[in-house]
């Protein structure tokens, strides 16, 4: 355990300070950057690590420290670490070509920055497919106040994707060929299931339709072959986390995946969320939760007999899972569920099952135009946990109820003449919970394998607002757009070579609408400054880090703009990023001594 | 002599549109990964009654997403007569045109056995409705001539797939040299039954190839002693890397 002896002298030091009463924590942690070779227990292959172990590192904080890190690199080639969630001056924030200029070969950087935040985060490398090769880790910040839940005990649960090919192969792969890695395309016998459950004629359309389109419902990860690992262990080498019955376990879920999304579950377990993103939520309990790339969950197990419990994180296009163990003793497994039928993408999901429909000229046929209620049209069916409401319009929109409602209904309509094109299904279905993140109709929507419930963004509430509830000062729309033949994403259909900054004012509201025109899922992360998740819950929205916005859908985060400085916002799959769903923001303006020394809004 | 002066012209502009798109995919800052590979469609035996030629048709590419300098080379050697029944080389330019096309623009060099030609081409690449993958290339010279390619890949499960394929090939004048005569089309279809062994690196296939030709290229064929159909058995593999 490499990082002990440094929270160790983290430990000791704020001893020290404390004593002195003046002055923050200081705790000075050293990093090399190593050349590995990983086992999965699949296969084997040169990866990168840190402190010389492909297990993942984890380095333990404290809120209030001011820490000095001594990154090393012992690589050929140039290498940079993010502290990903971390809020912190941009210089330090570990993007090379835009906060600083990378660590070369040999060279030792020192990172000094205070701690302002407590929880669980992550660090990796932001140097070409570094990450997904291997160099990420964990980070457990310790907050200053008790935390508004107990454990006795807990464990980090690194989630990651590692696929025998390098980073550079694969971006390479993709581009060649962009199915190159989907091992789940529509077969000439799965046509012949379609036909014997839909008929010849449904099952020909639905090719057809596909066809026209040149995009594949199969196509959930781009990037499949992978072998999933909690912690560096591959399903076979099975992670095993130890407790003694009775204990409340917190398992702190960091997915630090190139390209995928997990579906975790602990069968046997209710699990309650506590935290995403670092961040408090007021508790919920689940049976199973989605977590998109480069987002944390925090949950607390309680395990009260002397047995031993799966983690079973399933890949979203069920083509893999990674496993581990919860047990009383070492050697000890549960029974390994099987993976589930993968899923499959339609028409909504493509912003097509709608089309035609424009949002701004519908019109609602609402009996109180300024007071829409959204209760009392079921389109959500736990309005005890999940009130106030939110749900998806028929175009995808997510529509939060209490914030917004009354502001953009009033120019809706919903007695669409086109009714029973519409999809219903939320409305008739009440028993069944629909997630509003999700297009109507969407096949991603998930639902927890016992039948129970599945977290969604929706029931996230934050603990403690971090900032004040007040109305955004601007909307910025980012339409995230690709094409996945080509192999190119982008934001409003520019790459990220061919864009100029986002520029921001120190001190305003920013409303991020995010519409997500392609089939694929972005994990989009905003670097430097909370994301505050519009999910309708208000002042209680969520705070995170990472915004996932699925296909066919809208989604709306608020920034407050309180760092200065230039920083990445991207999303966060890999070789999304690595092709262009990539834009620079400039925050303009605030405290002058942090402020971005570069003037590149000169070019006009 | 003109052989040597073909060579130089071939290696020229290569080396010139080689050198462009490194250029070009070298000018971005942030330097998007250069896009380059290998992808043989085609690299197999082909048997007749008492005939088998050994061919290939592959494309080499370099570039990224708005320029990609192309490679492709397609060629029939006949392994009894040892000669290049077939030996044609394009040094293509793609730049995306829509979604789902390329425009193209090159050079054909056309080096077998027998009269040499350079042609200009100029043409559009892509993928159309319902995943049918289309090449369209009009080539420009004393003898021009048009081609249109077309290939599905129909998955029987997710390595077997069946790629059927189809090739028309227009002359525009009487070509003697070349025997083809004006607006006489000569076709080739195929199939090929791949399985993905490697990834999708090595697809070793077995299929049929047919050619035929029509009106006058039919009767030259003829003329000169070739039949004006020839059905083959192909054993072969995919390549890509």
């Amino acid at each position: 355990m490499a990082h002990l002896r440094s929270s160790r002298v983290a430990f000791f030091s704020s001893c020290l300070f404390i004593a002195s009463t003046i002055g923050a924590m200081a705790g000075e942690y050293n990093l090399t950057v190593d050349s590995l070779t990983l086992d999965t227990g699949e296969f084997s292959r040169s990866s990168i690590g840190y402190n010389g172990s492909t297990e993942p590192t984890t380095l333990r904080f404290k809120e209030g420290e001011e820490v000095t890190i001594n990154v090393t690199n012992n690589l050929p080639v140039s290498t940079s670490v993010h502290w990903h969630g971390l809020i912190l001056p941009f210089k330090q924030d570990g993007v090379p070509g835009i906060s600083f200029d990378g660590i070369e070969p040999g060279q030792t950087f020192t990172y000094r920055f205070p701690i302002v935040q407590s929880g669980t985060y992550w660090f990796h490398s932001h140097s070409g497919f570094q990450e997904p090769d291997g160099a990420y880790g964990a980070i457990i910040i310790e907050p200053k106040r008790r935390e508004p839940f107990r454990y006795d005990r807990e464990y980090v649960v690194q989630l990651t994707d590692a696929h025998p090919h390098s980073g550079d192969r694969i971006m390479r792969n993709l581009k060649m060929m962009p199915d190159y890695y989907n091992r789940q395309q529509r077969t000439f016998f799965d046509f012949l299931d379609d036909v014997k459950t839909d008929g010849f004629g449904a099952a020909l359309t639905d090719r057809r339709d596909w066809g026209e389109m040149r995009m594949m419902p199969t196509d959930v990860e781009d990037l499949q072959g992978f072998t999933p690992l909690i912690n560096s262990k591959g399903p076979a080498q099975n992670w095993t986390g130890l407790f003694k019955p009775g204990e409340r376990v917190r398992l702190r879920f960091i997915n630090s995946s190139a390209m995928t999304y997990f579906d975790v579950r602990i069968p046997g377990l209710k699990m309650t969320v506590v935290q995403a993103d670092g961040n408090n939520v007021q508790p919920v309990p689940v049976d199973e939760f989605r977590i998109a790339v480069a987002e944390t969950y925090d949950v607390i197990v309680q395990p009260t007999e002397d047995k031993a419990f799966t983690i079973f994180a399933e890949s979203m296009a069920r083509t893999a899972y990674a496993r581990g163990t919860l047990a009383t003793r070492q050697g000890m497994d549960a029974a390994v569920p099987e993976l589930r039928s993968p899923p499959l993408l339609t028409m909504a999901d493509m912003g097509m099952s709608h089309a035609g429909m424009d949002h701004a000229s519908m019109n609602h046929d609402m009996p109180e135009r300024s007071e829409m209620d959204h209760a009392t049209m079921g389109h959500v069916n736990t309005p005890e946990e999940r009130a106030p409401a939110t749900h998806t319009m028929p175009d995808g929109t997510v529509m939060p109820g209490a914030k917004h409602g009354g502001v953009d209904h009033a120019s809706m309509n919903h007695s669409m003449p086109e009714q029973n094109e519409m999809d219903h299904t939320a409305h008739q279905t009440m028993a069944q919970p629909t997630d509003p993140f999700y297009a109507p109709g969407s096949g991603l929507s998930p639902s927890a394998a016992n039948g129970g419930r599945f977290l969604s963004y929706a029931d996230l509430k934050a603990q403690k607002p971090l900032y004040t509830d007040r109305e955004a000062t601007r909307e910025i729309e980012l339409r995230l757009t690709g094409n996945m033949e080509r192999y190119s994403w982008s934001i409003n259909g520019v790459k990220y070579d061919d864009s100029d900054p986002i520029r921001l004012q120190y001190g305003e509201r920013v409303r991020f609408k995010f519409v997500n025109e392609t089939m694929m899922t972005h994990p989009m992360h905003l670097h430097g400054m909370w994301s505050i998740l519009d999910n309708g819950n208000g002042a209680w929205d969520p705070v995170k880090h990472v915004i996932s916005v699925a296909p066919g859908t809208t989604v709306y985060s608020e920034t407050e703009v309180d760092a200065p400085g230039e920083w990445a916002f991207h999303c966060h799959l890999s070789y999304h990023a690595e092709s262009g769903m990539f834009r620079k923001i400039v925050v303009e303006g605030g405290p002058s001594e942090q402020s971005a020394t570069t003037t590149e809004g000169m070019e006009g | 002599m003109r052989h040597v002066k073909l060579e130089l012209s071939l290696l020229t502009t290569f080396s010139l549109l080689l050198s462009l798109s490194l250029t070009i995919a070298a000018d971005d800052a942030h330097a998007e990964s250069l896009i380059w590979g290998i992808q043989a469609e085609q690299a197999e035996y082909r048997y007749t009654s008492g005939e088998r030629l050994a061919a290939w048709d592959f494309d080499a590419l370099i570039g990224n997403d708005e320029l990609k300098f192309v490679w492709r080379s397609e060629a029939e050697f006949n392994t009894r007569h040892d000669n290049f029944e077939t030996l044609e080389n394009q040094f293509r330019i793609q730049v995306p045109v829509s979604d789902f096309f390329d425009a193209v623009a090159g050079v054909r060099l056309d080096t077998p056995d027998g009269p040499d030609r350079i042609h200009g081409v100029l043409g559009l690449h892509g993928l159309a409705e319902q995943w049918f993958e289309v090449d369209a290339d009009i080539f420009f010279s004393e003898d021009p001539s048009a081609r249109f390619e077309i290939e599905y890949e129909a998955l029987v499960t997710n390595r077997l797939i069946l790629t059927p394929s189809f090739e028309v090939n227009v002359p525009f004048t009487d070509d003697d040299k070349s025997e083809v005569g004006a607006w006489a089309p000569s076709i080739e279809l195929g199939a090929r039954l791949s399985y993905d062994l490697i990834d999708r690196a090595v697809s070793p296939y077995v299929g049929v190839h047919y050619e035929r030709s029509f009106g006058e290229t039919a009767r030259i064929a003829e003329r000169n002693g070739n039949r004006q159909d020839e059905l083959y058995i192909v054993i072969g593999t995919k390549f890509m890397y």
